[in-house]
């Protein structure tokens, strides 16, 4: 029997979902919906808007209007969503190579847009869905089937990468910090501007088996382990944070917002008579 | 009338494009038949520049220009190019700074006016060519009525330019009468 | 209020046109010479309401599109020869969704940056078979200042009448010709609007006879679920073949089940024509020059010209019509032979077809076109 959350918020007719046994994908799924009760907004104005990857299956799960677009693509298709329609809650649902590689372009450029959008990237360190190739953000010299002798790319930060991009509303959490990470989803929906949380997840079927992480437990509890609040990394020495990662809200910032001031160019316009 | 092919040609900045442009919309509200193009090229400013009008009583087929019934040319380099392609029978409208060959003034009717001079010497403003062009050019072909030219004009120019760019157009008509 | 007659380039009377047939979004990117068509899409849909954005790339401008059009907004998007390669994902997406849309390419000379001031049809081809995968598409080709107008709203009808991506296959030669246009308004036209149905579950499903399921907006009705994969009549994701077998013939069927009221052409003195000249968009302009000064030369056939205005799906059954009553044809078009291929396919032989084409950026002419006709004429007797 699905949980209440679960029947609210999923087709259930559509579960299981097509995820790896241990993947971190579906908690992290499960923290967006969560997210979505707790604000309580109604489920026919919800936008859900997903690209290619394992991560952006999730839209077809989600009992909302679900877009399932092309590769990358899915911050421009949901930017003319959000500006068509304004009164819809966009929310993004992408993976690190569909928002940072393919998508790349698109996420810098809303973000500089300040587009009220909620982009949720489900961070896996790997291409899971095309079988392990490296990923904008498999650590440097860790391995992917393409990067067989270790990926000499650096990584990227995504919400330092938002941020810098002009993002109001950055933070990471993990799947395995689930409370912390519906919290900054709903944050994240509730900011009026463009808003990116990242998801660290856990791909124990090819960014574990190849880079030897051990169980699905073992990269759980490595989440536990590894994984400093934003606030608590504050009081801590560098020596102390080396190989650490943080996670809470990194930034909030507040900024009009750009479907606002277009409204406010059709007004001048006299178009909205 | 007589079907009516234009090329005005210049360089880039001069106005080339936008007195062809207003040659066409006057004659339009006229009920005459129009088409306007123009060549485009990356040189926004300074580069050879060739727009072309044809205004005609019955319907335009085809709408580039072959060979023109009337070239106006504001610089020597543009004479030079266009002045050997032209119907035989063309009229050759040259700024009185550049020098006509004299088969071309022993074949074709020939008008020397002072454009570019009097633009800034009369009118104030080099910017104004163009206008006078205009100006000049229906008042030898007689292609549209002066208040739709008066109205096209001051449909395409920057306002409290009015009075100035109407300036230039009368002057246009006045040295083309010589 | 708008003046109705006034002198406009092809691109500024598509943008007019795709107001009057209630245009409410567009979204592109900068790309010569379709950029006019973004500037005044910049300055007239605030005025009436609508929503302009200009993207980070072309990718990102049919994407932002096709977002716009599923939350309802009738929309857009312009480019030229290399954006409308790069849109080509992006069109096969809205086949398979079935979202509508309106993609202008403003064709110029290629391949690659090539061109890109110089006239040119090479893109006719890649019209249809862009996108990767058989697939549902309409392209129509303008060939007047008028027809930009008249035939974007035609364009904008059949995308929301079959819920498929309409190209409008403009050129160089059409887009920046300026010429008098009548903006008839609106309610002087057939405007066609999406069904805003309530749908309830099945959201890809349709009656017997019927080959396009009702559409919502997101936001208007009951939520439901949109993808690019092969999808059940409930628009999920279905790997079973018979399933896929049956979206994609249905797909394809809503096209040709519905070829007649898609088709349109115009023929010019085609009755007793003995040659007649194939050609579309601003290659009809060089035509009907031809035509004219045919008439003119003593001892010449007669000359009639047929006219696709709907270029895909091809007037096959209207082209063998004319191929059993000619007795030449000449295809005119700016490419090394493209649509000449779709002429050569429909008239099974029954005449000799030659060709008339460019692809050095220069236009072809109405002497270019009198020369082949003498070439024919000469060759019979």
């Amino acid at each position: 029997m699905p949980s209440k959350l679960i029947e609210n918020t999923m087709r259930v007719n559509r579960l299981p979902h097509i995820w790896c046994p241990g993947c971190g994908h579906g908690i992290l799924m499960r923290d967006v919906a969560q997210a979505i009760d707790n604000i309580g907004l109604d489920p026919d104005k919800v936008v859900i808007v997903s690209g290619i990857g394992c991560s952006s299956r999730a839209a077809g799960y989600m009992n909302y209007n679900t877009l399932h677009t092309t590769h990358g693509r899915a911050i421009a298709f949901a930017t003319g969503v959000k500006l068509a329609n304004p009164e819809l809650t966009v929310i993004v649902i992408t993976g690190d190579g569909d928002a940072t590689a393919i998508g790349g372009n698109h996420l810098i450029h809303a973000c500089r847009r300040n587009i009220d959008l909620t982009v949720v990237v489900f961070n896996n360190n790997i291409y899971g869905m095309t079988g392990g190739q490296y990923s904008p953000t498999t650590p440097h010299m860790e391995k992917g089937t393409t990067a067989p002798y270790g990926n000499i790319d650096y990584n990227f930060d995504i919400p330092k990468l938002a941020e810098s991009a002009g993002a109001t509303y950055t933070a990471r959490g993990t799947a395995y910090h689930a409370q912390q990470m519906t919290k900054l989803i709903e944050n994240g929906i509730r900011h009026h501007g463009f808003s990116l949380i990242e998801g660290l997840s856990v791909c124990p079927t090819y960014y574990g088996r190849k880079n030897k992480k051990g169980s699905t437990i073992d990269m759980y509890n490595w989440q536990k382990d590894n994984c400093i609040d934003v606030k608590k990394a504050a009081n801590m020495s560098a020596e102390e944070l080396e190989g650490k990662i943080i996670i809470g809200e990194m930034s909030v910032a507040d900024k009009p917002e750009y479907t606002d001031m277009y409204m406010k160019i059709i007004e001048k316009c006299g178009g909205n008579k | 009338m007589k079907k009516a092919e234009l090329r005005f040609t210049g360089s880039g900045g001069q106005g080339v494009i936008l007195a062809t442009i207003i040659l066409a919309e006057a004659a339009y509200e006229d009920k005459k038949q129009v088409a306007q193009c123009q060549s485009y090229g990356p040189e926004a400013r300074g580069g050879l520049c060739k727009a072309e009008c044809i205004i005609d009583e019955s319907p335009i087929a085809y709408t580039k220009v072959g060979q023109p019934t009337l070239l106006l040319s504001l610089t020597q380099a543009s004479l030079n190019k266009y002045v050997n392609d032209v119907q035989e029978d063309a009229i050759i409208l040259a700024d009185a700074s550049i020098e006509v060959p004299e088969e071309v003034k022993a074949a074709h009717k020939v008008y020397s006016l002072p454009i570019l001079s009097s633009a800034i010497e009369v009118i104030g403003n080099p910017m104004s060519a163009n206008i006078i062009s205009v100006g000049a050019v229906n008042e030898i072909l007689q292609l549209t009525t002066q208040e739709s030219l008066e109205a096209a004009v001051l449909n395409h120019i920057p306002k409290g330019t009015e009075e100035l760019n109407l300036k230039a157009l009368h002057l246009g008509a006045e040295l083309a009468r010589g | 209020m708008t003046k109705r007659f006034q002198l406009l380039q092809g691109n500024e009377a598509c943008v007019e046109g795709a107001l009057a047939a209630g245009m409410k979004f567009y979204a592109g990117y900068p790309i010569t010479p379709s950029t006019e068509i973004a500037e005044r899409s910049a300055i007239r849909l605030p005025q009436v309401g609508g929503k302009f954005i200009q993207m980070e790339d072309e990718i990102a401008g049919i994407a932002a599109a096709l977002g716009a059009s599923v939350a309802g907004l009738k929309s857009m998007t312009a480019t030229s020869g290399p954006g409308f390669s790069l849109k080509q994902e992006n069109i096969g997406y809205a086949s398979i969704a079935e979202i509508p849309i309106v993609i202008v390419d403003v064709q110029r000379s290629g391949p690659s940056t090539g061109l890109p001031t110089s006239p040119s049809q090479g893109d006719y081809m890649q019209a249809k078979w862009g996108t990767h995968g058989d697939h549902p598409v309409i392209a129509i080709a303008p060939s007047s200042v008028q027809e930009c107008y008249n035939e974007t709203v035609r364009a904008f009808n059949l995308a929301e009448e079959f819920r498929v991506p309409v190209i409008f296959l403009m050129d160089e030669i059409i887009g920046h010709l300026r010429e008098g246009c009548e903006l008839i308004p609106s309610e002087e036209l057939e405007i066609i609007d999406r069904g805003d149905h309530n749908i309830s579950g099945m959201t890809y499903a349709v009656g017997e006879g019927n080959y396009v399921p009702e559409f919502a907006a997101f936001g208007e009705g009951e939520h439901y679920n949109i993808t690019g994969l092969f999808h059940d009549d409930g628009g999920f994701p279905t790997n079973d073949n018979h399933k896929a077998y049956s979206q994609g013939r249905r797909l394809l069927d809503k096209i040709t089940m519905n070829q007649d009221a898609i088709e349109k052409w115009e023929e010019t003195d085609i009755e007793d024509a003995e040659v007649v000249i194939v050609c579309y968009g601003g290659t009809a302009r060089a035509a009907s020059g031809a035509l004219e000064k045919a008439k003119e030369i003593e001892g010449f056939p007669k000359v009639g010209m047929f006219r696709p205005v709907t270029v895909w799906p091809f007037p096959e059954k209207e082209m063998m019509k004319i191929s059993e009553k000619c007795k030449h044809i000449i295809m005119a078009e700016h490419n090394d032979g493209q649509m000449l291929m779709e002429v050569q396919r429909a008239v099974k032989g029954n005449v000799p077809v030659s060709f008339v084409g460019k692809i050095d950026g220069t236009t072809i002419t109405p002497d270019d076109i009198l020369a082949a006709i003498r070439e024919v004429y000469e060759d019979a007797k």
